[in-house]
C-alpha cells in the first residue's frame, strides 16, 4: 500500500496585521511588515499557506537598570544610549522591527518625564527607518500620559503600543486608536485571559487588524513549557475558527536574559555569554515552533542564529 | 484498543462459559476494558490472538536501548501535543564518535559523553548515549572504541552500513543491547538477518521517502524484527518537521502500523544542526545524535528537553527548605514562597536584583503557585508555621520578622499568632521585591 502523509486542514486563519507605515502610507518607516496570515500550524508549509515569515523584533531599553552587565560588554557600549542602540538595530543587526521600552518612565525608579520619553521617541524616529513598537513602563497612571503623548508624536507611523492589560487597557487603547496605531494585548499565561483581553479591546472599539497578542513567554528553564503549550493551544483555537483568538502572537524572548541560568558563572556549563545567546535563541525558536508570529529578542548573535534556523525551517527571508 | 464488538467478532462465539463469563460477548466487554486476559479463552484461534494483540498494542512501539541503570526507553508516545496529556519518553541525546578522527579522539568522546551530566531543578540530566561511527577510519579503531564503550555504562549506538562490520561490533557488545544504525534499502536483508539473530533494535533509514521507509518496516516485521527505529532523514529543518509530523500523525491518528516506531535524527555540529537538534526535541525525534556541540548549547538543549517533557499535570518542584540568596546573616530579611519551580525561580531572580542577602523559606505546596496553593488550602498559616519550625528559621535569624507574598496578606493575623513573628506584607508581584527589600533593609 502506498503511504500518504496525513494532512491537517483547518477552517480558521491567523489574521494579517501590519506594523509600520511607509511614506506612501503617511509615515517615515522603510517598510510595512505583515505578521500572521497562515491557515495552519506554524511553518507547516507542506499543508498550509505561510504568506508571511515570522518577524524578529529587537528591543531597546531606555535604562541600564534592567540590562545585565554582561550584555554591555558583548553588545557594546551602545546599550548605554537608546538612540545609538536603535540605530544599530536599524542598520546592522538584521532585525525586522524595533521595540522601544520606556522603562525609565517608572515613577518608582527614574521617573523620567513624559516630555523626555517623547523626546527620545522623536529622536529614534528621526534616526531610524525600522518599524517601531513602543512599550510603557507598566504603571497605569504614568503610561496613560506617556502613551498618549507617544501616540501623538508617532502619528502616521503605525506604531504598536503596549502592553494592554486586563486592568489597564482603556487609556492605551484610546491612545492607539487616536492616531491609527496598533496595540499589544498582554495576558498572563492563560488562554481564557488572552481571549478576555481581546474581547475587552474589541468591545472598546479597537479593530481586530490592529491587535497583536502577547500570551507571556516564559524563558527556557523558567517555565517555557507553560508558554509553549499556551501558544500551541491559542494557535489551535484560532485555526479551529475562534475569531477572537485569530490575532498574531508576539512573544518577548528577551526574558531569557533574566533567567538565572543563562548568565550564571558555572564553568561546567561553559561561558555565560555564549550560553545566554543560545538560551535566547532556543527560547525564541520554541516560541515560533509553538506558533508565535513575532518574537522580541535582545542579542544580535542570537538574532543571527535564529534567522539561520528559520531559513532552515523554511521560514527565512 | 478495539471495541467490544470488534473483539467479539474474533472470538469463537461458542458461549461455552469456560472463561468464567456467561457469553463470549460478556467476555469481549471485559477484554475491551482490559479487565481480563485473552488467555482465559481456551478456544481462541492463533489468528485471532495475533489480530487482538496487534490492535491492543500501543500506536508507537516502546523500544529499549542499552542495559542496566542507564538503559533508555523510547517511543510509546500517544500525543501530538503535550497539553493533550504529556510526552512520556524524553528525547535521547547522544554524542557521535567517528573513527575518521582516530581511536584516541573516539575514546575521549566516550568519556565526555559519560561525564556530561548536570543536576537541574533536582533532576539529573545527561547525555544518554554514545554513538560509534565507522566511516573512513580503521575498522580496528572502531572495534577498540566499541570495547571501550562496552566497558562504560552509557547505551551504545553502532553506526555502520556494512553488515560485516556491524556483526563484528555486535559480537563485542554482549548483552548491552546497542542500537544498530542502520539498515538501508541496499543492505536491508543482511541487517534484518543480523537483527533477527541478536534481537537488538535496528534503525531503518536511507529510504527515498516515507512510503519506502514504511515498506522497509513492513518487511522487517514480516522477518520477525520488531524493535525498530525510523530515520526519515531530510536535508533541512523544514523537511525534518514535515516527516516527523507525518510519522507521528500516521502512527497516532491513523494507527498506521508500519510507521508506529520511535524515530531518530542524526545532525552535525553547525549552527543550523544545533537548532535541528532543538527541533527534534520539540517535534517528535525519539533520539538525536550530535557531533561536537559546545557545552553552552548542550546545557540549554537539555533544559529544553526537560521543559518539553515535563508532565503538564505534574509541575516541576524545588525542594522545600530554607535557601540563602547571597550570604544572609542573622539580621537579613526572611521571605517565604512556594516550591513550584517557576514561582521559586521568579522570586529568587527578583530578590537577586536587589543585590541584598535574604533568607528564602520555600514551603512545600506540592509544586503549586502561591495563589493556587492558597486557594487549595495547601499554603496555610499552619503549613508556613511548620516550615518556620522545621527549618529552624528563628535559630538562624534574630529579626523575628517574615515577609509574606502580597497575595496572601489574609494569613497575616493567624501566622503572627502561630509563629510570634512580625508579619510584613510584601508586594503582590515579586517584581516589586527589590524596592521593598531596599526599604526594609535601609
Amino acid at each position: 500500500m502506498a503511504f500518504e502523509a496525513p494532512k491537517e486542514k483547518f477552517p480558521g486563519r491567523i489574521r494579517e496585521v501590519a506594523i509600520g507605515a511607509t511614506k506612501e502610507l503617511g509615515g517615515t518607516r522603510r517598510a510595512r511588515l505583515v505578521a500572521g496570515g497562515s491557515n495552519g500550524l506554524q511553518l507547516h508549509k507542506f499543508e498550509c499557506d505561510v504568506p508571511n515569515r515570522p518577524l524578529i523584533v529587537m528591543d531597546v531599553v531606555d535604562t541600564m537598570r534592567v540590562v545585565p552587565e554582561q550584555l554591555v560588554q558583548s553588545i557594546g557600549p551602545v546599550v548605554k544610549d537608546p538612540v545609538d542602540w536603535a540605530k544599530k538595530i536599524d542598520r546592522e543587526w538584521g532585525a525586522d522591527l524595533c521595540v522601544l521600552k520606556l522603562q525609565s518612565a517608572n515613577p518608582e525608579e527614574e521617573n523620567r518625564s513624559v516630555e523626555d520619553c517623547v523626546a527620545l521617541l522623536v529622536e529614534v524616529l528621526k534616526s531610524t527607518t525600522v518599524p517601531l513598537l513602543v512599550y510603557g513602563c507598566g504603571f497605569e497612571e504614568k503610561d496613560a500620559k506617556v502613551m498618549e503623548a507617544v501616540s501623538n508624536a508617532g502619528k502616521g507611523e503605525r506604531l504598536f503600543l503596549g502592553l494592554a492589560e486586563e486592568k489597564a487597557y482603556k487609556s492605551l487603547a484610546a491612545a492607539s486608536m487616536a492616531n491609527g496605531h496598533g496595540i499589544v494585548a498582554f495576558s498572563n499565561l492563560d488562554i481564557n485571559l488572552a481571549k478576555q483581553m481581546n474581547i475587552l479591546l474589541l468591545d472598546f472599539g479597537v479593530k481586530p487588524e490592529n491587535i497583536l497578542m502577547d500570551p507571556l513567554m516564559a524563558a527556557l528553564g523558567m517555565g517555557l513549557e507553560y508558554s509553549y503549550s499556551v501558544i500551541e493551544r491559542l494557535r489551535l483555537a484560532a485555526l479551529l475558527g475562534d475569531p477572537v483568538l485569530q490575532m498574531p502572537m508576539i512573544c518577548d524572548c528577551s526574558c531569557a536574559w533574566a533567567a538565572p541560568e543563562s548568565l550564571e558563572e558555572n564553568p561546567e556549563r561553559g561561558r555565560p555569554e555564549l550560553r545566554g545567546i543560545y538560551w535566547e535563541t532556543m527560547t525564541a525558536y520554541a516560541a515560533i515552533v509553538a506558533g508565535a508570529d513575532v518574537v522580541i529578542m535582545r542579542h544580535p548573535q542570537a538574532v543571527a542564529k535564529l534567522k539561520a534556523a528559520l531559513a532552515d525551517l523554511g521560514g527565512g527571508s | 484498543m478495539p471495541t467490544a464488538m470488534e473483539i467479539y467478532k474474533l472470538l469463537p462465539r461458542k458461549n461455552c462459559g469456560e472463561c468464567k463469563f456467561p457469553t463470549c460477548l460478556a467476555f469481549a466487554m471485559q477484554l475491551a476494558n482490559q479487565k481480563v486476559a485473552l488467555e482465559a479463552c481456551p478456544y481462541v484461534s492463533p489468528e485471532a490472538k495475533i489480530a487482538l494483540e496487534e490492535s491492543g498494542a500501543p500506536p508507537i512501539r516502546l523500544v529499549t536501548v542499552g542495559a542496566g541503570e542507564l538503559a533508555v526507553k523510547i517511543g510509546d508516545e500517544t500525543q501530538l501535543f503535550r497539553h493533550d496529556k504529556t510526552f512520556y519518553h524524553p528525547t535521547v541525546l547522544g554524542f557521535i564518535a567517528d573513527d575518521a578522527h582516530g581511536l584516541n579522539a573516539m575514546k575521549s568522546k566516550i568519556d565526555s559523553a559519560q561525564a556530561a551530566s548536570f543536576e537541574r531543578v533536582g533532576q539529573i540530566i545527561r547525555v544518554d548515549s554514545i554513538a560509534l561511527r565507522h566511516s573512513t577510519g580503521k575498522v580496528e579503531d572502531f572495534a577498540e572504541a566499541v570495547k571501550a564503550a562496552v566497558s562504560q555504562k552509557l547505551p551504545i549506538v553502532l553506526m555502520t552500513e556494512d553488515p560485516k562490520v556491524m556483526a563484528d561490533a555486535v559480537a563485542l557488545c554482549g548483552d548491552r543491547r546497542p542500537l544498530m544504525y542502520r539498515a538501508t534499502p541496499q543492505n536491508l536483508d543482511a541487517m534484518l538477518g543480523l537483527a533477527k539473530a541478536c534481537c537488538f533494535p535496528l534503525v531503518l533509514g536511507g529510504a527515498s521517502g516515507l512510503d519506502e521507509l514504511s515498506q522497509m518496516a513492513d518487511k522487517a516485521k514480516k522477518a520477525g524484527v520488531n524493535d525498530l527505529v525510523l530515520e526519515p532523514g531530510g536535508s533541512s529543518a523544514g523537511t525534518m518537521l514535515e516527516s516527523m509530523t507525518a510519522i507521528r500523525r500516521a502512527a497516532i491518528k491513523k494507527r498506521f502500523r508500519p510507521l508506529g516506531y520511535p524515530t531518530i535524527s542524526v545532525v552535525g555540529n553547525s549552527e543550523t544542526d544545533m537548532m535541528r537538534a532543538s527541533l527534534g526535541v520539540m517535534k517528535y525525534s525519539s533520539v538525536v545524535l550530535m557531533e561536537d556541540v559546545p557545552r553552552e548549547f548542550l546545557f540549554g538543549l537539555m533544559a529544553l528537553r526537560q521543559n518539553i517533557f515535563t508532565d503538564p499535570q505534574v509541575p516541576i518542584q524545588v525542594k522545600a527548605g530554607l535557601y540563602s540568596v547571597g550570604e544572609p546573616n542573622e539580621k537579613s530579611p526572611v521571605l517565604f514562597t512556594t516550591n513550584f519551580s517557576l514561582t521559586y525561580f521568579t522570586v529568587r531572580a527578583d530578590i537577586e536584583k536587589s543585590k541584598l542577602p535574604v533568607w528564602l523559606l520555600v514551603v512545600d505546596t506540592d509544586g503549586q503557585s502561591v495563589m493556587t496553593s492558597f486557594a487549595a488550602g495547601k499554603l496555610t498559616p499552619e503549613s508556613v508555621a511548620k516550615a518556620v519550625e522545621t527549618e529552624k528559621v528563628k535559630e538562624k535569624n534574630v529579626r523575628n520578622e517574615i515577609v509574606i507574598p502580597g497575595m496572601v496578606s489574609r494569613m497575616s493575623g493567624k501566622l503572627n499568632e502561630l509563629t510570634g513573628m512580625k508579619i510584613v506584607v510584601g508586594p503582590r508581584e515579586s517584581s516589586g521585591l527589590p524596592k521593598m527589600l531596599k526599604s526594609i533593609s535601609g
